[in-house]
């Protein structure tokens, strides 16, 4: 179709540029094709940049901003920018504070800036309230010890050294924090205290509930592939739309039945009790087991149609073959057909396991507080504490991690997924 | 399939493997048959067995201002996000399969790269975004960010399907006389439609379950049907779930027969025969 208009185009050409050489009127047709197909891509591109790639970059940048301090107390901010670091601040530096202390009393920008510095060193804030409170120092006192009389942190070093690095306009808090890390005293990175120790094991639970999903739908997806693959035609596209409707149902469609199916008084639990395997109910939802099931349903679609897309393309022949110089049927589908499915076991999987990383509607439906992943922190910092430098910090985690995981994906199993969605 | 000569152990094998993947499809297909005869009951319990049945859920649900509100807000955004997505993806696909340049298979996968950023951030990122703008809580903020998660799959779909569309029939058409234009309705756009229809239910499909953006983006008056859902299982499951439940999967079957059909129409007119 474009190309199309490109001929026309190249026919309606000025009779000038046809006394040209053959080779420059090809290389300006080719350039001209080359600008029109651009010319294509770039409304997308443009779209997407605005509206999905700016605000991620916008919201990564979050992750090492540090607004409040220098909100707050901009002045002393820029004067604590030129002391070294050593012993006391020199007393324009500490004129400069008291000056805007005074001046910032009560404002929600002072607050804001003593609750960042209350996360770098306990008790911050209310020393900042408290100071904020006792000034103006009286007419002519020392600025040094009339501050150390409102409180005699102000004269420790460690003090100023705190509201010099939290004055700072970027900072590594939020990352760290998020990989359970805190920068001391000396400017060293250590291990977080205990209970503030909290990311790593959300950020671990995250992936070891994405490998479990990730497992359940590989067990369950290659036997129904390989099936697929190996009825007649036309029972298999029959059989292709009981895997493709749960995939086009919506998810809390699904969810909602998960509860009905699951509940104590559900169909599975009656089963079980009938058949006299057990004899109270169990619980299956609202736990760890519950998200298991119902992300296994969700995600078995995506594991089932690469691996079927990739077993499709497996001749039969090399089984029959193998069979033929004697290989003992179950060996031959190891050695022979297995090593061929590869492809699509790696590219299901990766798709399932990246997928599931992100999930937050199941696990926030079907689970308890221990089964919430990711996502869920991340909503929660966005929407409950408003603490957004923690929100972007576990964004950029996980976010890194996923793309770090779709790089391999895309390079390795782009074809598989082609294939997957053309269906 | 089981040959002749297959031995006891082969053909144990052979129907156990029947027996799992029998009990695997019936693993996902259960809970969409579950849920549909409950919304018919009677009672107010999302329990089998059922007390008897009736359509009061039906009615409930339809009187309903909440859930009209829902469903309305729904066919507000996702035709229109749908119609944006599918627009943009086809001429980016069609830029994307017809050249080749440096950093073609980067900027494919940065354009395709909405399926997989976890939802919950792409959420808080256009929310952060769009709130100075005054976009949070808008239309147009709901519609250009379903717009963002329904392009991957047009540029799937519809790259997929020029990539298996012949060239020559093009040549061969301009060589009989055709003109560029009557070329592109007869020839182009018949081949190649299905897979930008594909890629359309694929986008509505998406725009029409999504409910983690919509949580951060949407205004209390902005709840789209799968919003309104996810309050109503938080809050309290009843049958008026399963009812509307029960119009969401009618639905997606239709969209799923719509698509098979197109799939098979475009594979009989491109073999060229009928199977």
């Amino acid at each position: 179709m474009t190309a199309t208009t490109l001929t026309a185009s190249d026919a309606a050409a000025a009779p000038a540029e046809r006394t040209l050489p053959l080779k420059t009127r090809l290389q300006r047709a080719e350039r001209r094709k080359k600008l029109l197909h651009l010319a294509l891509i770039a409304p997308l591109a443009v779209f997407l940049l605005l509206t999905f790639l700016w605000p991620i970059g916008a919201l990564l940048k979050r992750s090492v901003d540090n607004p409040e301090v220098i909100g707050g107390l901009p002045a002393t901010a820029a004067a604590l920018e030129h002391w070294n670091g050593q012993g006391l601040p020199p007393a324009s530096a500490l004129a400069v504070f008291v000056k805007e202390m005074e001046g910032a009393r009560g404002s929600t920008e002072l607050a804001s800036a003593a609750k960042r510095l209350n996360t770098e060193m306990t008790g911050y804030r209310s020393l900042i309230m408290k100071t904020a409170r006792s000034l103006p120092l009286p007419d002519g006192s020392n600025l040094q010890e009339g501050l150390a009389a409102i409180d005699p942190r102000w004269s420790e070093p460690r003090t100023w050294q705190v509201m010099a690095s939290a004055g700072q306009p970027y900072t590594s808090y939020y990352l760290l924090a998020a990989l359970d890390h805190a920068v001391d005293a000396d400017g060293a990175i250590v291990a977080a205290t205990e209970d503030q120790a909290i990311y790593l094991d959300v950020l671990g639970r995250t992936f070891w509930m994405s490998l479990v999903v990730t497992l359940c739908c590989l067990v369950l997806g290659f036997p129904l592939a390989y099936l697929l693959t190996s009825l007649p035609t036309r029972s298999s596209n029959l059989l292709m739309i009981l895997v493709l409707l749960p995939f086009w149902t919506s998810i809390l469609v699904r969810v909602a039945s998960w509860i009905v199916l699951l509940q104590s008084g559900g169909l599975v639990n009656q089963a079980l009790q009938a058949l006299g395997l057990i004899d109270e109910p169990l619980q299956l939802v609202f736990n760890r087991l519950g998200v298991y099931i119902a992300m296994t349903h969700i995600l078995l679609p995506f594991m089932i149609l690469p691996l079927y897309s990739v077993m499709k393309g497996i001749s039969p022949i090399y089984l029959r073959a193998a069979q033929s110089l004697g290989c003992p049927p179950f060996q031959s589908f190891w050695k022979v057909y297995f090593p061929q499915t590869l492809p699509g076991v790696f590219a299901g999987s990766l798709l399932v396991f990246i997928l599931s990383m992100g999930y937050y509607i199941t696990p926030a439906l079907l689970g308890g507080p221990q089964e919430q992943m990711a996502s869920y922190f991340i909503a929660f910092y966005t929407n409950e504490t408003i603490n957004w430098g923690m929100a972007a910090a576990l964004s950029t985690v996980l976010l890194g991690a996923t793309l770090l995981l779709y790089v391999v994906y895309s390079r390795y199993a782009g074809q598989g997924r082609n294939a997957a969605k053309a269906r | 399939m089981l040959q002749a000569y297959a031995s006891p152990l082969e053909r144990t094998w052979f129907y156990a493997h029947r027996v799992i993947a029998g009990l695997i499809l019936l693993f996902l297909i259960l809970p969409i048959l579950v849920i549909v005869p409950l919304s018919f009951n009677s009672d107010s319990f999302l329990m089998y067995p059922m007390a008897g049945a009736s359509l009061r859920w039906y009615e409930e649900i339809i009187g309903s201002d909440v859930w009209r509100n829902a469903l309305l807000n729904s066919l507000i955004v996702s035709p229109a996000a749908t119609l944006l997505a599918v627009v943009l993806g086809t001429l980016a696909s069609i830029g994307l399969v017809r050249s080749d340049f440096p950093g073609k298979a980067l900027l494919t996968a940065i354009l395709i790269s909405p399926m997989v950023v976890p939802v919950v951030i792409v959420g808080v990122a256009m929310y952060l975004f769009f709130a100075p703008l005054g976009l949070a809580g808008s239309y147009t903020g709901l519609i250009l960010a379903h717009a963002v998660l329904g392009v991957p799959f047009v540029i799937t779909t519809v790259t997929a399907t020029l990539q298996g569309f012949d060239y020559n029939l093009v040549r061969a058409a301009a060589s009989l006389g055709a003109n560029p234009v009557l070329t592109f309705f007869r020839v182009t756009l018949p081949l190649v439609a299905p897979g930008i229809v594909s890629g359309g239910l694929f986008a509505f499909a998406t725009s029409f379950d999504e409910v983690v953006v919509t949580l951060f983006l949407a205004s209390p008056g902005q709840a789209t049907l799968p919003r309104q859902m996810f309050a109503g299982i938080r809050e309290n499951i009843s049958p008026a779930i399963a009812a509307v439940a029960t119009i969401l999967i009618v639905l997606s079957t239709l969209m799923l027969l719509t698509l098979e059909w197109l799939r098979q129409r475009s594979e009989k007119l491109r073999t060229g025969k009928s199977r």
